[in-house]
């Protein structure tokens, strides 16, 4: 992601420290993951030490400072789609990208995370690709739903 | 700027609008231990050490002392043994992050406190905030800063600006109860590529 990008995001909220969170979830959702450029960038547009955006940048969860892949799977391993066999689908999926929650793979397709609820119990066990929910999922199907992923 | 009239311990003090039951304590010279505090910066709340009892009229609470503004026909009772017995606990809490501050062990010994009580967990840094809100607020450099939250909280130091300002600062050394703060000032140093030197570098 280049300066001129960041700049384009930052004039968008005027420029005004106050929508520092807003920029850095502009920053987030386009680059998936918030780099060290980017943030000096941000931290001498606004004004606002970098020693505050780093905390803010590692307060929230839906930041990251490292990199994360194109789709990001959340796989729910709450109570409801646990006994509905959550652990099988993630197990399935862990073998299918290679990675474990919390980490990104080498060609930074996936990003894999375990969540604790996505609000829809009764689609249980659930399974969430870039936002989209794929409810009552099988293990054998999560193969399906990835391979239409580049 | 009209005078409010507060009794703390027994004691009558003049404390002007505005000011915090801590420094009307102060100025009549009767101490409330504390860590996070410092006169040059904006009260911060976070250690709770300075806990005392206020009432108005029947209604009686406890208040952090640092934030909590005097008010007309305010009483403060600085000791009592809830009090005693929450600054001890604070103190044991504490103490499992950083059992060998000195600043603690002695405020352990005056209240009581168990230093073994809870399990170690060796953070050594009990976010006081001091070297933070120093460097924010009095140095305006922001070298220093917390990450992360919860139980994952730390302070962190900023390399690029902390090779610049800190060699010859080093004021926020002194302020921290614990040297959590040197030591995470020698990881930084280490850490950095090319090494921090001891001398200002030529080229800026």
């Amino acid at each position: 992601m280049d300066n001129d990008r960041v700049d384009q995001i930052i004039d968008k909220y005027q420029g005004e420290a106050s929508s520092l969170i807003q920029i850095l979830l502009g920053i987030q959702t386009e680059n998936h993951w918030l780099p060290k450029e980017a943030l000096e960038r941000v931290s001498e547009k606004l004004q606002v030490p970098l020693a505050r955006i780093q905390h803010i940048a590692t307060f929230y969860k839906a930041f990251s400072l490292v990199p994360k892949g194109r789709h990001e799977i959340h796989i729910c391993v709450g109570t409801a789609c646990h006994v509905r066999g959550a652990t099988r689908v993630l197990d399935t999926v862990r073998d299918l990208t290679g990675i474990k929650p919390g980490e990104t793979d080498l060609d930074l397709k996936f990003s894999l995370e375990t969540v604790n609820c996505l609000g829809c119990c009764a689609l249980g066990p659930v399974m969430e690709v870039d936002g989209k929910t794929h409810g009552k999922i099988a293990p054998g199907k999560t193969a399906d739903v990835l391979k239409n992923f580049e | 700027m009209s005078d409010i009239l507060v009794r703390i311990d027994g004691k009558e003090v003049e404390a002007s609008q505005g000011m915090t039951v801590l420094e009307a304590a102060q100025s009549a010279g009767i101490s409330i231990p504390t860590l996070c505090h410092h006169e040059k910066l904006e009260p911060f709340g976070g250690c709770r050490l300075c806990i005392v009892e206020v009432q108005v009229g029947d209604w009686m609470k406890r208040v952090v002392s640092c934030v909590y503004p005097v008010e007309k026909n305010l009483i403060v009772r600085t000791r009592s043994e809830m009090i005693d017995k929450i600054r001890k606990m604070i103190l044991e809490l504490q103490l499992a992050h950083a059992p060998d501050s000195p600043e603690l062990l002695d405020l352990a010994q005056e209240y009581g406190a168990d230093k073994d009580r809870f399990d170690k967990e060796a953070s050594f840094c009990i976010h006081c905030g001091l070297c933070v809100r120093y460097c924010d607020e009095v140095k305006k450099k922001n070298a220093v800063g917390f990450v992360d939250r919860g139980i994952r909280k730390e302070i962190s130091f900023i390399p690029e600006i902390a090779a610049k300002e800190c060699w010859n600062c080093k004021e926020c050394f002194p302020l921290c109860p614990t040297e959590a703060l040197q030591a995470a000032f020698v990881l930084t140093k280490s850490l950095t590529s090319p090494p921090l030197s001891h001398e200002p570098s030529s080229e800026e």
